[in-house]
């Protein structure tokens, strides 16, 4: 329980369904800021009150689990690694892999408990090869894309009971109607760890940064910018060139090297990408029967982008996705998931993409 | 059926507390009053003052009462520290490693805004002062110290504190003495005069009386400067006084104080000890094993590779109520720096639990949480594993 409507709605379910339930609310900070800063909340003393008094509610016991060392190595400490390397990861689904169908699970299994139940929107549908994970009712608010790095093993214990609900506006009708203090609570947004939401800034006091330069896919120097890895591939703002390009057109990041600290540039379709793989795949539930000769999909890169029409197929080790139509806004260490309609049918951590457009030498 | 264990975190009211507590807040009047109603309220508030003076062998006009524990040692700190720096040079202060967070809070406050030097004076692997670690600051510091603050007994690990040596060590060098007691008040006879200390911090509602009210006994002598200022209602405290507060205070402290020694609550916790070290592999009492040395409702071990936080949830599902004894922020548990003071081992200080039984504990009390805990252990080693 967060302290967010969501959770506290799902708990209540989970009470009404006749289930023993215990409200946890995870610690994942050691120095929580005394109260919420902004709408941002999220590991904030009064988030933890506010999921307190959810509880207390609900007339369930409620207590306060620190996976606050676990959550700096295997999430903020993951992603400072990641942004190092020159990838853009998503720490939102390194928690969900690594914090709360994992160590949370992990610990509520031998605890005696049965499952995990968040306040995500995705459905868990029993398949006829186990457990299945599909995209929720409420479109515009579903969250199966952070959840398609969980396993069989993972699903087998979630219950997402917010995942048939047609829309947020009834879930925070319903803990209005249910006297649930958070039922008017703002949206979290962003990233918890980084309440300010400035994320480059946070990286660049997390890693320090130095003065580099900005090339064109010709190797020609274009410009300086403070630290290549606070980069994201696509981005356009913040570059900062002096001149214009030969065709007066934006510039894009098309790549960022960390190693050299430089930060290549182009135009916008060569942005596009063809194909995108990568070694750190998984299967969320049974794996596709047809996963080496390849199947038809649809593939999301981001957690709200649209999906796209695409093949994938397994080969040496990687899983590898063709996209339909060149696809823009790509990048190392995003997550690709792969969907086959509604179902979430696993994802892989992107490590290289094949250009649509090669560069002109 | 619920097992209460937690006494050092409150204590439950005694009906005659109870009943004291809820005729007295019937009444209207504030006690500094002129009329009849302020009068009577006045009366209330002595009445109460004196009984709880009474329990600590001072006299009332060194009782001054506050809104609980942690305020009683921020006047004693924060107060000693301005009124000995108001007319000479003295940025020390001296404070045992294992203080209560009231305590260590309160000085690096000092430290970060007052300019205060602070000297932390080990702890041996019971718990205990090291007095020669304290002599060797006093006469190192000199004239510079503006005081010695210390428990009196450890809310944790029950460890009583030598508190008679420590006062006459530090009379030897002029220096003032504040004993935190809060801990000790009700378990062990707090005698302050016979002791010698300078500043006393007590709290009702560990032996019994209601939350939000405490006392800080100030020798005749001693001068703190306030915290609080408006009206000046009592000596080195400005705010309306709590007469209610007061004549329960004053009930539970004659009712705790009077019940001493406490034989019966030591023999069940004796047995309690012996029950879990025979049942438990690996368990490990902590603090100081002889009954002189320790609280009598006071019982501490740390399992080795069980998470207290676990311990403490499934044991809450089975009904009893314990702790892990270290403080919390926002419910999140962290590892006892009284345990690590001590040099326990972080892997085990992790699992540490702290039993602490009271007045109204049973022999039946004792019985279910030596049934429930073995397996509690078992299972919190393999969630932690």
């Amino acid at each position: 329980m967060s302290g967010g409507v969501d959770s506290a709605v799902a708990a209540a379910r989970a009470v009404e369904a006749g289930h023993e339930v215990v409200g946890v609310h995870l610690a994942l900070s050691r120095n929580p800021g005394t109260l919420r800063t902004g709408s941002r909340g999220c590991c904030t003393i009064e988030d933890s009150m506010d999921a307190r008094r959810a509880a207390a509610k609900l007339g369930i016991p409620f207590y306060v689990w620190d996976f606050s060392e676990r959550f700096r190595d295997d999430v903020i400490d993951d992603f400072i690694a990641e942004y190092a390397a020159g990838r853009t990861p998503n720490p939102c689904m390194r928690c969900n892999e690594r914090i709360k169908f994992a160590a949370l699970l992990e610990k509520a299994l031998t605890l005696g408990f049965d499952a995990v139940v968040t306040g995500h929107y995705a459905e868990v549908r029993q398949g006829e090869q186990g457990p299945e994970l599909h995209r929720a009712a409420a479109w515009a608010k579903d969250q199966s894309y952070v959840l398609g790095v969980l396993t069989t093993e993972q699903l087998e214990h979630a219950w997402f009971p917010l995942g048939a609900t047609p829309s947020k506006a009834e879930v925070r009708a319903e803990a209005e109607a249910r006297g649930l203090s958070v039922a008017a609570k703002p949206d979290s947004y962003d990233i918890c760890f980084i309440p300010d939401g400035d994320t480059r800034g946070w990286l660049a006091d997390k890693m320090g940064a130095e003065e580099g330069v900005i090339l064109d896919r010709e190797g020609n120097r274009l410009g300086t910018h403070p630290g290549a890895a606070a980069y994201t591939v696509g981005q356009r703002k913040g570059l900062n060139i002096g001149y214009p390009s030969p065709d007066g057109r934006p510039r894009f990041v098309l790549e960022v090297r960390p190693k050299t600290n430089e930060v290549i540039v182009g135009p916008k379709e060569a942005l596009a990408v063809s194909e995108l793989a990568g070694t750190r795949f998984s299967w969320a539930g049974a794996a596709h029967p047809d996963a080496t000769s390849g199947f038809v999909c649809e593939v999301q890169v981001r957690a709200h982008a649209d999906p796209v029409p695409a093949f994938a197929r397994v080969a040496d080790g990687e899983l590898r996705i063709r996209v339909d139509a060149p696809l823009d806004g790509v990048a190392p260490g995003q997550t690709a998931v792969v969907y086959v309609g509604t179902r979430v049918v696993g994802q892989t951590t992107i490590d290289r993409t094949v250009s649509a457009v090669p560069a002109s030498v | 059926m619920a097992v209460y264990l937690d006494h050092a975190a409150t204590s439950p009211m005694p009906e005659a507390v109870l009943a004291a507590y809820t005729d007295a807040l019937r009444l209207v009047g504030n006690p500094a009053s002129i009329h009849a109603a302020g009068q009577a309220a006045r009366e209330l508030l002595e009445t109460g003052r004196e009984q709880v003076a009474r329990s600590l062998g001072v006299d009332p006009v060194e009782v001054v009462l506050t809104g609980g524990g942690t305020e009683s040692v921020n006047l004693a700190v924060k107060g000693l520290f301005w009124a000995r720096n108001a007319h000479a040079r003295r940025p020390r202060l001296i404070a045992p490693l294992g203080e209560h967070h009231a305590t260590m809070d309160a000085v690096e406050w000092l430290a970060r805004h007052e300019g205060a030097v602070v000297d932390w004076i080990e702890l041996d692997p019971l718990g205990r002062i090291r007095v020669d670690a304290l002599a060797a600051a006093l006469a190192t510091g000199g004239d510079e110290v503006a005081f010695v603050t210390a428990l009196w007994a450890n809310n944790e690990v029950g460890t009583i504190q030598p508190v008679a040596e420590i006062v006459e060590l530090a009379h030897r060098y002029g220096v003032p003495v504040h004993l935190d007691a809060i801990a000790a008040y009700g378990q062990v006879p707090v005698d302050v005069h016979a002791v010698g200390a300078d500043a006393v911090s007590v709290s009702a509602h560990k032996l019994g009386g209601p939350v939000g009210i405490g006392a800080l006994v100030l020798g005749r002598t001693a001068v703190v400067e306030p915290l609080l200022h408006g009206g000046d209602q009592q000596r080195a405290r400005s705010g309306t006084q709590d007469a209610a507060g007061a004549v329960a205070f004053g009930v539970a402290a004659s009712l705790a104080v009077g019940g001493l020694p406490l034989d019966r609550v030591a023999a069940l916790r004796d047995r309690l000890v012996a029950g879990v070290l025979s049942s438990v592999e690996g368990a490990a009492l902590r603090g100081d094993p002889d009954a002189a040395g320790r609280l009598p409702g006071n019982a501490h071990f740390t399992f080795a590779g069980a998470d207290g936080d676990a311990l403490l949830y499934l044991l809450d599902a089975s009904g009893i109520a314990v702790s892990t004894g270290s403080a919390c922020q926002a419910g999140v548990p962290e590892l006892s720096h009284v345990l690590l003071a001590m040099g326990v081992p972080e892997r085990e200080a992790r699992g540490a639990l702290r039993i602490t039984l009271g007045h109204d504990t049973t022999d039946a009390d004792v019985d279910a949480f030596l049934e429930a805990l073995p397996a509690a252990v078992e299972r919190a080693r393999a969630a932690a594993s």
